[in-house]
């Protein structure tokens, strides 16, 4: 496979990553790299196996469901890039 | 004072032949004069720092002290600790202040021991070089041309420079082993799911693992037993009983049975590396030890499955980071979507941008198959090639890295050249098993090379063990660069 520039500005964009048109020239030729280096598994029978998510294959616990968190709103949004009456204040969204 | 282990430091304290605060300070004026040399910490705050450890001495003189009260340490810029810049080595969290402290933090607080500073590393973790901080190339100390290993790069120079005498790590790849091989320190990564990760700035979540990092391996135990623990807020934490990591350092390793796989020991290993494992493996015999040929057949196949897995995890965790709770936001943008593919485009370096791109890809709509799960089936492919190896073996021995560390600038413009020399990393955190880094001699260069000891699930205090039985026939661990 190989990506064309195209589809690294579709990635970038599915990443929400800006990129320029020089990035993707770069990147594009890092990429295909990359991938030359990962489709070597694709030669590998991996039929019947059965996929591996977590070492110990341990089913994950459920807690109980009562409220363990305390209210650390303002230390939390202490460090928010812009926030007023305890929001998070971004772009207008809706006109 | 500076060459001291922690052990020789606790006793010292105890003994109150030196004080906390005047260890603190010892550490500082060393980081002050070396620091600006090898760039191993992005935050020291002497204040911070003095403080914790007036309070360690007060808790002394109160007759509270535990085995490490007071003892210094340095921590990898990834663990959120409450009041500290936790900016993982990146642009995006350079004006982050963790409002809380990770779990590992919360222990070693309890446990007295006091922050020395906050090491630099690789970006979100992602390298094998500390080539991709945004505060700067880390140098290692036993030759400034050379890489101090990544990601834990700063962690492992400020131990190797005795700027602290342990360091916090943590180890998605081998992040831990390889820099302390780099360093010629010890360090070891835990089964997956030992440590918690609540508060580790999380990079691939099915492999990160946090761990110790010291001059010996005694040293290594000791903080393993304060770092380790379940923790009911990582998903993944493995509720277990409490184990003492120090209980079989000092079992004789007769009839130990050593297993050295072939796959490990073939073309791709310098001569330097294999001189240095095979005189370390003697050593072993020396101690009654049995050596046994293993394989582990897929060995190849970890490069491909972990730079699929890694990136796919990475890519799904970093999508957080979009200028609007934490974090860098873009001055200018025209609209929400632009504020976020600004912010991130500033925020992330160029290597963490290309692991983002990688996982975006493979997870994409059509490709999941062929890729990620793929990579799941080859991830099983290869823990079940471990399995069958320590049916054999107690443990597996063999290299950390095919080379000495390398000059930097030598790979940084070929990522491909880069993620191959993970090659004896990577499977053991895909597995999930726990690795170890000894210091085991060095190259005609004379930069350290490290042994690898790889362990089934939960033999860390064996690994411990025989690392600690090698300690003590040999100095490699003790010898410390000229600085």
């Amino acid at each position: 496979m190989s990506l064309t520039h195209q589809d690294v500005a579709r990635i970038a964009r599915l990443a929400r990553i800006a990129v320029t048109d020089e990035e993707i020239a770069a990147t594009g030729a890092q990429l295909n790299n990359i991938f030359g280096l990962i489709e070597k598994m694709q030669a590998v029978n991996t039929d019947g196996i059965e996929p591996m998510a977590h070492p110990q294959d341990v089913s994950l616990r459920l807690r109980d469901d009562v409220v363990t968190e305390t209210d650390r709103r303002e230390a939390f949004q202490a460090v928010a890039p812009q926030v007023a009456a305890g929001l998070f204040l971004v772009p207008k969204v809706i006109e | 004072m500076i060459n001291a282990t922690l052990k020789e430091l606790s006793a010292a304290l105890a003994a109150k032949s030196v004080s906390s605060v005047e260890l603190a300070g010892q550490y500082l004026d060393r980081i002050a004069a070396l620091n600006p040399a090898l760039n191993a910490f992005i935050t020291v705050d002497a204040g911070k720092t003095l403080a914790e450890a007036a309070a360690a001495d007060a808790a002394r003189a109160a007759g509270q002290a535990g085995l490490l009260t007071g003892v210094p340490l340095a921590v990898k810029d990834i663990f959120c600790q409450q009041g500290w810049k936790t900016s993982c080595g990146s642009k995006m969290l350079d004006n982050f202040i963790a409002p809380y402290d990770a779990h590992v933090i919360e222990r070693v607080r309890a446990a007295g021991l006091v922050t020395i500073g906050r090491t630099n590393m690789d970006e979100f973790a992602m390298g094998s070089a500390n080539e991709n901080s945004y505060y700067g190339a880390v140098k290692n100390p036993w030759d400034l041309a050379a890489i101090p290993g990544g990601s834990s790069g700063g962690s492992a120079a400020a131990v190797a420079a005795r700027l602290a005498p342990a360091a916090l790590g943590t180890d998605t790849g081998g992040s831990i082993r390889q820099p302390a091989s780099h360093c010629g320190i010890t360090g070891i990564k835990p089964t997956y799911g030992v440590v918690s990760r609540y508060g580790m700035v999380a990079f691939a979540s099915s492999l990160d693992q946090g761990g110790p990092m010291a001059q010996t391996a005694e040293d290594c135990a000791l903080l393993l037993n304060t770092m380790a623990g379940f923790d009911g807020r990582d998903s993944t934490s493995l509720e277990r009983p409490t184990e003492d990591y120090t209980r079989e350092l000092n079992n004789s390793l007769a009839g130990l049975k050593v297993g050295l796989p072939k796959e490990y020991f073939a073309a791709g290993l310098s001569a330097d590396v294999a001189r240095v494992v095979d005189a370390a493996v003697a050593e072993l015999k020396k101690l009654g030890a049995e050596v046994v040929e293993v394989s582990l057949p897929n060995t190849e196949l970890s490069i491909p499955a972990y730079y699929v897995i890694a990136p796919a995890e990475a890519s799904s965790n970093l999508s957080r980071y979009d200028g609007v709770r934490y974090g860098h936001r873009a001055a200018q943008y025209k609209d929400l979507a632009d504020m976020y593919e600004k912010s991130r485009a500033e925020g992330f370096g160029s290597e963490v941008k290309r692991r983002i791109l990688v996982g975006t890809y493979v997870l994409s709509h059509g490709y999941y198959d062929a890729y990620y799960l793929k990579a799941q089936k080859v991830r099983r492919l290869i823990a079940d090639d471990f399995k069958r190896a320590f049916e054999q073996c107690d443990v597996i021995l063999g290299p950390v890295a095919p080379t000495a560390a390398f000059n930097i600038g030598e790979k940084s413009n070929d990522p491909v050249e880069m993620y191959l020399s993970d090659i004896y990393t990577l499977s053991v955190n895909l597995a999930g098993l726990p690795g170890m880094s000894v210091p085991a001699g060095f190259a005609a260069n004379g930069r350290p090379i490290g042994l690898q000891i790889i362990g089934n699930y939960f033999s860390e205090a064996k690994m411990l063990n025989v690392a600690h039985q090698f300690q003590q026939v040999t100095d490699w661990h003790r010898q410390a660069p000229a600085l």
